[in-house]
């Protein structure tokens, strides 16, 4: 077929409704750039509120959009991007509702925060649609430039300047390992997308593929901070704006998990023995670099950066595991995951003695003391995070290792368990410092909490429990819709 | 067997100016040795048929970002050779992690070359009935349009992030509007003082 044969294959008008979320933002986008760009710096407070308003309303589009593939298969609206959508937009506003308070009172606010973060969920929700390798990439550079810039918000900060400059260098070196492979899975299959690839890759895939893929798999695991891909992670999450934090851990974790799966499940499901041992070695590094390096954290962020690092090993064994229960086990996972850790970050937001924050882990001796119910709501997400029953935590384990189990990965299993008794000592040494130690000497009460944070953290801590047996009941269907069809093998 | 010859001279230009901008001492010699590097691959998009991709590596790379590079190593003031401090202490590392990924690239290319390249090969080949502008014009604005506004956001971020981060407004700057000039009339801009006849004014008067 010439060129000139090619037909036009474009059909807006069936096109756009798919996507008619990412519309909604980006123009919003656009429009609130203009007023803000005429206001100035004074309206930097209504306009967070319009744009968390703005990422509520694209996640009820988001839902109610029809489903379909479109742009010449770049773009893919299956109730997988529908469910990892929603939840992303969802946490996306309530890191601009988080970040709009923080910024007020730290006199950095600005009008450009909300309109980053929802540049930066256009961003993700490419990524968790990505119907080929070319949204893939242009996803993550959407996503990972806007986070970027929120790292280094706070920018007369050293280390706030210092987290930014860090994710910058090494997530630039990551993009090009993710291009490197990209143009070595396209060289050996001759598509960019998914589908074609997969017909490839279901045969004899090849070592040049394999080689693609492995790269490919390194610039990924890069973007989910899992080990030995993490260094950036602790740093960045010791200097970047607490807010901005709270939205590293979640929302951009969840679309590139959500991409992970995609593309290793539609792309390249004929080599699932291929990816899957890669994946479970990532996992088991994760587990031990997160359990182990948490333990001499001083620092809460550079904590919950580590537990992060573990806990994404745990997503990554549910996709691992190769299945369509694998997947349904991730996308618990990371939905009760995220909720637990936005409520920690809450309440970080709202802790804070003679205005400033407080950071250190000691800081938390006898907390009970001045504010009794921030330290229940500590102590039930902590309780979570770790994995105990009956918290949320624990159930979004349970269905990680249920589904690795069904696939044989036995040992890996064994070794996880094993990592969250290990990381279960830096969040129970958090809850005894809280309930069982005084204060030290001299140390000046609490200041009053931000409304915002305080009720963010009061809801992530009620829906961990007891919410979740309720949550539980629609969680569990609304996930196996979103991971069927999926599971590759 | 001359585009053989010519392949072979362009590709090795490319790989050892590509070494020399590494090692050169001087970061000016770098980015001259890398201009030479965007030249020599090129000539190689110009052997490929894609004569569009040759012209705009040149007019962007070599005219826009070289240029800009230079400007950039002229310009800031960086100890090149502080810089370089840790390089033989990194050296042995640095050599071994070399090696092992050349191993592993000769590897599969020698597995690729014995086994042949997957069923790939359904690239469309340049066309004799469209040029290169005309066939990429016919699939950037169609097909890839999804890609081609995606991209749209990644550089208005750009730019976003660099004014959010740099931008400073200085307090005691005296700005010019044209508006108030214009709209200043008599009343706002002269008063009338009356002066006593043959006594004058005092300039405190005035104030």
């Amino acid at each position: 077929m010439t060129v000139s044969e090619v037909p036009f294959s474009i059909d807006l008008s069936q096109a756009l409704p798919l996507a008619a979320s990412e519309i909604t933002l980006a123009v919003g986008a656009l429009v609130l750039l203009v007023v803000g760009a005429f206001w100035g710096e004074k309206s930097a407070g209504p306009l967070s509120w319009i744009g968390a308003l703005l990422l509520v309303v694209a996640a009820g589009v988001a839902g109610t959009a029809p489903l379909g593939v479109a742009f010449n298969g770049a773009f893919v609206a299956d109730p997988l991007a529908v469910y990892a959508k929603v939840a992303i937009y969802l946490f996306a506003a309530l890191a601009v509702v988080l970040g709009a308070g923080w910024t007020r009172r730290q006199g950095i606010a600005k009008f450009e925060y909300p309109i980053l973060i929802i540049l930066a969920s256009v961003g993700m929700a490419m990524m968790v649609s990505a119907g080929d390798l070319i949204s893939l990439y242009v996803g993550v550079e959407l996503q990972s430039l806007a986070l970027y810039v929120l790292a280094a918000y706070h920018r007369d900060d050293a280390k706030a300047s210092e987290a930014g400059l860090k994710y910058f260098v090494l997530g630039a070196l990551s993009s090009g390992l993710l291009l490197y492979g990209a143009s070595l899975v396209y060289g050996f299959t001759g598509s960019m997308r998914f589908e074609d690839i997969a017909v490839v890759a279901s045969g004899d895939a090849g070592a040049g593929l394999i080689f693609g893929l492995v790269f490919l798999m390194c610039g990924l695991a890069f973007k989910v901070s899992a080990a030995p891909f993490h260094m950036w992670t602790p740093d960045v999450y010791e200097g970047a704006p607490t807010p901005v934090v709270a939205l590293f851990a979640t929302a951009p974790k969840m679309a590139a998990m959500v991409l992970f799966a995609r593309t290793l499940s539609e792309g390249f499901g004929g080599a699932l023995g291929d990816w899957s041992q890669i994946l479970v070695i990532i996992s088991v590094i994760s587990f031990a670099v997160g359990a182990f390096g948490g333990l001499a954290q001083r620092d809460v962020q550079r904590l919950l950066a580590y537990s992060s690092i573990a806990n994404i090993g745990y997503a990554l064994l549910g996709i691992a595991a190769g299945t369509a229960e694998g997947l349904q086990a991730m996308l618990m996972f990371m939905t009760f995951y995220m909720i637990d850790t936005i409520g920690l970050f809450a309440c970080l937001l709202a802790l804070s003695r003679g205005g400033r924050p407080i950071r250190r882990i000691e800081d938390f001796a006898g907390l009970k003391q001045d504010r009794p119910v921030t330290a229940i709501a500590i102590t039930i997400l902590a309780l979570s995070v770790l994995g105990m029953p009956p918290f949320a935590g624990f159930w979004g384990k349970y269905f990680v290792f249920g589904a690795a189990i069904d696939a044989g990965l036995w040992g890996v299993a064994a070794i996880g368990l094993v990592a969250s008794v290990v990381a279960a000592f830096y969040y129970l040494r958090i809850i005894k410092l809280m309930w069982f130690d005084a204060p030290p000497e001299g140390v000046v009460a609490t200041d009053r909490a931000p409304k915002e944070a305080q009720w963010t953290a009061w809801a992530a801590a009620a829906f961990s429990f007891p919410l979740v047996i309720i949550g539980l009941t629609w969680l569990e269907p609304l996930t196996r819709i979103a991971a069927s069809g999926f599971g590759a093998g | 067997m001359i585009e053989a010859i010519a392949f072979y001279l362009l590709a090795i230009t490319a790989v050892f100016a590509g070494g020399a901008v590494v090692l050169s001492r001087s970061p000016v010699h770098s980015v001259l040795w890398l201009i030479l590097a965007f030249f020599a691959s090129a000539g190689l998009f110009v052997l490929l048929g894609a004569e569009f991709l040759a012209m705009l590596l040149v007019v962007v790379y070599v005219g826009a970002v070289a240029v800009l590079f230079l400007f950039v190593v002229m310009m800031l003031d960086v100890d090149f050779v502080k810089l370089r401090e840790g390089f033989t202490r990194y050296l042995p590392l640095a050599a071994i992690v070399a090696a092992i990924l050349l191993a592993e690239m000769i590897i599969v290319s020698l597995a690729v070359a014995s086994g042949g390249a997957a069923a790939g090969g359904q690239i469309v080949p340049a066309t004799a009935d469209a040029s290169n502008v005309e066939t990429i014009g016919r699939v950037l604005y169609t097909d890839y349009v999804y890609i081609f506004q995606a991209a749209g956001i990644v550089l208005l971020i750009a730019m976003i992030g660099a004014i959010v981060l740099t931008l400073r407004h200085k307090p005691h700057v005296r700005r010019q509007n044209p508006g108030d000039q214009i709209n200043r009339d008599r009343r706002t801009a002269v008063e009338i003082k009356s002066a006593e006849t043959g006594r004058g004014v005092s300039p405190e008067e005035l104030l």
